[in-house]
């Protein structure tokens, strides 16, 4: 933003007449932007999360408002924004407004520090990651507040599992950030990224195998952090009806399940761009990249391509993994997400120092042979999906379903 | 100017949220007015431009540790019965609020006859780089200590929960 800054002085004249106020206007308008565009991002992620549950399930999904449904979740927006915005008699009235807003900020909060570009961020605070860990511990509050706020015994649960969830598995998701920042130097989103190339050997999750697991580590602990499915037993409808938001209805349960799916690009985008190279073109150095805007915003698309790849991903869990119990999840996350992580963070220390001692072939060679390893993952993922359509070939063909 | 104003707002919000954490009724409205004094103080520490300083606030106090004093809260279970009796002042609190405010004026006393001391880690300190060079240098056998404090904690923590260990 501050590069950006001085390049908008060098071209207006009213940003040089009055730098404060222009740049007021810059951060407001930027801030604008973002919360517009992510919510047009959180909008459609509803909408293609149900028409995948619905082909997963062999059912059709909403294909009614626009074409194929694609507007059903506009449709679904106005209708809670119609609806009474009920609060139980019993409830602590006051908590119980202001309990979405915590939840609502802590993921808002985080698109200050997601770059998109070598210009187009909020800010690159030099303390990027923490500052998204800790602003993330917001929704945990927000969380609880509305489990005991509502005075009702499924949501009081539901709160407390989320509480007791969301801190555990942040000790298992800092630390499997943390083994990627060891080889990074930084903690600055945009530091990180310029570590990294833009083809796919050079990104930091096949630097070294500590990386490579840490990947996976953190992409199920932010799953666990996020709420989702197989996590998600804040609100296991098995269990406590809808958990922390049962007594919820109209625009304040629709901000819960709006912060929820605009996390999901967050988890996204955090993986982008501390393992997946973030908005590096393949070829394309960081000088040419930050002097061409048109280059920028390509840098920006292939961020937000990985992005809604990875969001994708999530959904595809979503619909294929059973819940775990919360025993089993606490039990996974202590016994064994912790300390591997924490293996993790000692394992990439050594390869630092390894790293240095060695020729840089064999450095260069432990990333490619990384990189066929991550390719033959992928590659053989949908091998398994095509494999299943092929298979459903000879049963009745629904092209209604489409 | 804007920062002046930033600060302001921020010591009055504190301020206000502190005074309603002694003087308020139910415990948890009393834990979350807590977090939000200690939000405004993050915001203090970031006009200072101690961004690292701010932020392991907010990830520390704001998020681990208030959701730890809200969880025994609401596990205390009490009733409306129980809050009844509780006083809105008491002379506990009042010994506390004279113990607050001797503590704050040794500080600002400190800061005052010792304006040396302030210069020592120079201006704009609070960065990553400038905490981690400070913490393993001059105070490593301090920093060293806590961690082994923790230990000690968890340790006693352990043995406390599982007896039949």
């Amino acid at each position: 933003m501050g590069d950006f800054f001085e390049y908008l002085k060098s071209q207006w004249s009213f940003a040089q007449e009055h730098p404060a106020l222009a740049f007021f206007l810059l951060v407001v308008g930027y801030g604008i932007v973002m919360i517009g565009f992510f919510s047009a991002f959180a909008g459609p992620v509803t909408w293609v999360e149900r028409r995948v549950a619905g082909r997963m399930q062999c059912r059709i999904g909403p294909n009614r408002v626009g074409p194929h449904g694609f507007l059903q979740w506009l449709a679904d927006g106005l209708k809670n924004f119609l609806k009474e915005d009920l609060i139980p008699n019993a409830a602590d009235k006051i908590l119980f407004r202001i309990a979405v807003y915590p939840v609502f900020a802590g993921v808002f909060l985080t698109f200050v520090v997601l770059p998109l570009g070598p210009w187009i961020v909020g800010a690159d605070l030099s303390v990027g990651v923490v500052y998204l860990l800790a602003v993330t511990a917001l929704v945990v509050t927000g969380i609880i507040m509305s489990g005991w706020a509502s005075n009702s015994k499924w949501s009081l649960l539901g709160g407390i599992r989320s509480a007791a969830q969301m801190v555990s598995y942040e000790v298992a998701a800092g630390m499997a950030l943390l083994t990627a920042i060891i080889p990074a130097g930084s903690l600055s989103f945009q530091d990180i990224i310029e570590h990294q190339g833009g083809w796919p050997w050079q990104w930091l999750v096949v630097y070294s195998p500590a990386t490579f697991l840490a990947f996976f580590v953190y992409f199920t602990a932010s799953l666990a952090e996020g709420n989702r499915t197989p996590f998600d037993l804040p609100e296991a409808e098995s269990e406590l009806v809808a958990g922390y938001n049962t007594e919820y209805s109209g625009m304040r349960f629709l901000f819960f399940a709006f912060a929820e799916w605009a996390n999901l690009y967050v988890i996204g985008a955090v993986i982008t761009a501390v393992f997946l190279g973030g908005w590096r073109i393949p070829g394309v150095d960081i000088a040419t990249q930050t002097n061409n805007i048109w280059l920028q915003f390509a840098g920006a698309a292939i961020f937000l391509t990985k992005a809604s790849v990875l969001v994708f991903v999530t959904i595809w869990l979503r619909w294929t993994l059973p819940r775990l119990r919360v025993d089993q999840l606490m039990l996974m996350c202590w016994k064994y997400f912790v300390p591997f992580g924490i293996g993790l963070v000692v394992l990439s220390l050594f390869w630092q120092v390894l790293a240095a001692a060695v020729p840089t072939w064999v450095t260069s060679a432990i990333s490619v042979l990384l990189t066929l390893a991550g390719a033959a993952l992928v590659a053989g993922m949908f091998w398994r999906a095509w494999y299943n359509i092929r298979a459903g070939k000879d049963a009745p063909v629904y092209t209604w379903l489409i | 100017m804007f920062e002046q104003t930033m600060f302001y707002l921020f010591a009055i919000v504190s301020v206000i949220a502190a005074l309603f954490v002694v003087a308020g009724k139910n415990p948890i409205s009393c834990a979350i007015a807590l977090i939000v004094t200690l939000g405004a103080l993050a915001g203090v520490f970031v006009l200072q431009e101690a961004h690292f300083v701010a932020t392991i606030q907010v990830l520390v106090y704001a998020g681990a540790i208030m959701v730890l004093f809200v969880f025994v809260i609401m596990l205390l279970n009490l009733g409306p019965e129980d809050l009844e009796k509780t006083p809105r002042f008491s002379r506990l609190k009042g010994a506390g609020g004279i113990f607050a405010a001797a503590g704050a004026a040794l500080l600002a006393w400190n800061f005052v006859s010792y304006a040396a001391r302030a210069a020592r880690v120079g201006p704009g300190f609070g960065g990553l780089a400038q905490i981690s060079q400070k913490l393993f240098t001059e105070y490593i056998i301090p920093f060293e200590a806590i961690s082994a404090v923790l230990m000690a904690a968890v340790v006693g923590a352990v043995v406390i929960a599982k007896r039949e260990l």
